[in-house]
């Protein structure tokens, strides 16, 4: 029987990696990152795991031998953050055009400059558009959760494509948490062995990777879009599965006293378990105020967030990064852009809030309610705000 | 309807776009962009392989003769043969139409 114990989420995590057996394992260390691969390379050298621990270089170096191991046919995985992330940008691209199932968890950080180690989401919502499906976890025994269906997903040959799996740095991957670790026969079942459609062979020569001349280009692109929206139908799968095999169930949105909400707070990542706290004090004070929290960001589940959120007359969505210049954040934007000129569809209004390390407490959710309310009735000038910024 | 100039769907596309058959990227014609073509004088060439030696697409083959020819399937129109030739005897043509 899979035992709950106290463990760091980091350490739970590299975990889940040795449980779902990878087989290749190319990284390079960063904080907060750092703990996961530091303890996988620590299994890899104990025999624990039989795998290939190649500390590489960079993390270019990192992503491009990801590339490598994957298209010969190994279970990859490796994991980064922030200015890592980053610096493995160019190569991101390439395994979603190339079908290379590497998974990859992301330990979200703020970028330089000024120089932060600490949590938001900029790191990833900079490679939003890379093209791997991604998710967000909001708790420990959830990171654990998505990086075994992160293998599972990924690997499925309807899909073959890779996954980041986003956490919290620092306030989840340095928290000790219990969670359950589940048994090996368990992940067994769950994650069969990786059989690639195509591998690089000498026996059978291929090429992956070759010049896509404009003649072809848009086609193989067209392609790669159909490929992850259908991907959806085998996320929600391989969820209902795990519910079945570890009793914990997934939704690519999930909701938190949302009936006859009024009003309704969209966040993603692990501040909405303070959000819930919060919804649970208005509620308490006779506020109509839900939650609705993202878990599947890329393919975005449309139909699953109208149905969950559709009916609020105010949605307070909270971006955990500011992109100078643009309109509003990036999550505030996708919403905008699904609920446009539908009748009857929720006021939007956009919040920047938790950059680099800054605490979204309880009385900021409750600021941000307030906001949204006084916006429903007299328009704000802008599309977005930031909660929390000091003056002078 | 505008022209569609692609040569395959994205429903027929090889799957991650991979080339299954190897080695034929030798069918493919690569000197069709050309705009000037070595022209090699008989009369001058002493047979000394330079131009075999540089040319950066391996373009260039020795015939029975042993006189150096380019194939103008790969041949780019670069220079660099009538450039190295110590005796001159490779012109750059223009290729016309």
């Amino acid at each position: 029987m899979a035992k709950r114990i106290g463990v760091e989420v980091s350490i739970a995590i590299a975990e889940a990696v040795k449980l779902a057996k990878a087989e290749v394992i190319p990284a390079y260390p960063i904080t907060p990152q750092t703990h996961i691969v530091e303890h996988l390379s620590e299994v890899v050298a104990n025999g624990e795991l039989d795998a290939e621990f190649i500390p590489v270089e960079s993390e270019h170096a990192a992503m491009s031998a990801c590339c490598g191991s994957s298209a010969a046919g190994a279970r990859t995985f490796t994991s980064s953050s922030s200015q890592g992330l980053s610096l493995m940008s160019e190569v991101l691209y390439i395994p979603p055009a190339m079908r290379l199932p590497i998974v990859n968890v992301v330990a979200n950080r703020a970028m330089s400059a000024p120089i932060s180690i600490w949590n938001d989401h900029q790191d990833i919502m900079v490679q939003r558009d890379i093209g791997w499906i991604q998710t967000f976890a909001e708790n420990g025994q959830e990171a654990v959760d998505l990086t075994l269906h992160a293998f599972r997903v990924a690997e499925d040959r309807r899909v073959s494509l890779p996954i980041i799996v986003n956490i919290d740095g620092f306030t989840l991957s340095h928290v000790i948490e219990p969670i359950e670790l589940p048994d090996q026969e368990d992940v067994d079942a769950y994650i069969p062995p990786f059989k690639p459609k195509y591998k690089l062979d000498p026996r059978k020569p291929i090429t992956m990777g070759p010049v896509g001349i404009p003649e072809v280009y848009t086609e193989a692109k067209m392609l790669q879009d159909q490929v992850i929206k259908n991907s959806k139908k085998v996320i929600l799968k391989a969820w209902k599965e795990f519910a079945e095999q570890f009793g914990r169930e997934y939704n690519p949105v999930e909701t938190y006293r949302t009936e006859d909400a009024e009003i309704m707070l969209v966040t993603m990542g692990s501040i909405s378990e303070t959000a819930m706290t919060a919804v649970d004090k208005m509620r308490d004070a006779g506020k109509s105020v839900g939650l609705v929290r993202i878990r599947l960001w890329r393919p975005f589940p449309g139909p699953e967030f109208r149905k969950a959120a559709g009916k609020a007359k105010v949605l307070a969505v909270i971006d955990r990064t500011l992109p100078p210049g643009a309109l509003c954040g990036p999550v505030g934007a996708e919403l905008r852009s699904l609920f446009y000129k539908i009748p009857g569809s929720p006021k939007i209004f956009s919040f920047v809030a938790g950059l680099g390390g800054r605490d979204v407490t309880v009385a900021r959710f409750e600021e941000i309610v307030e906001k949204a309310t006084g916006y429903a009735k007299k328009r704000p000038k802008e599309l977005y705000e930031v909660i929390g910024v000091r003056e002078k | 309807m505008a022209v569609n100039d692609a040569i395959v769907g994205w429903k027929t596309i090889t799957w991650g776009c991979h080339v299954l058959e190897p080695g034929n990227s030798a069918e493919f014609r690569t000197g069709d962009w050309r705009s000037q073509r070595p022209v090699v004088d008989k009369e001058k060439c002493i047979k000394c392989g330079m131009c075999w030696i540089f040319c950066p697409d391996m373009a260039y083959s020795q015939d029975d003769e042993g006189y150096y020819e380019a194939d103008m399937e790969y041949c780019k129109g670069c220079g660099i043969c009538a450039h190295e030739c110590p005796k001159d005897a490779i012109t750059m043509v223009a290729e016309e139409g």
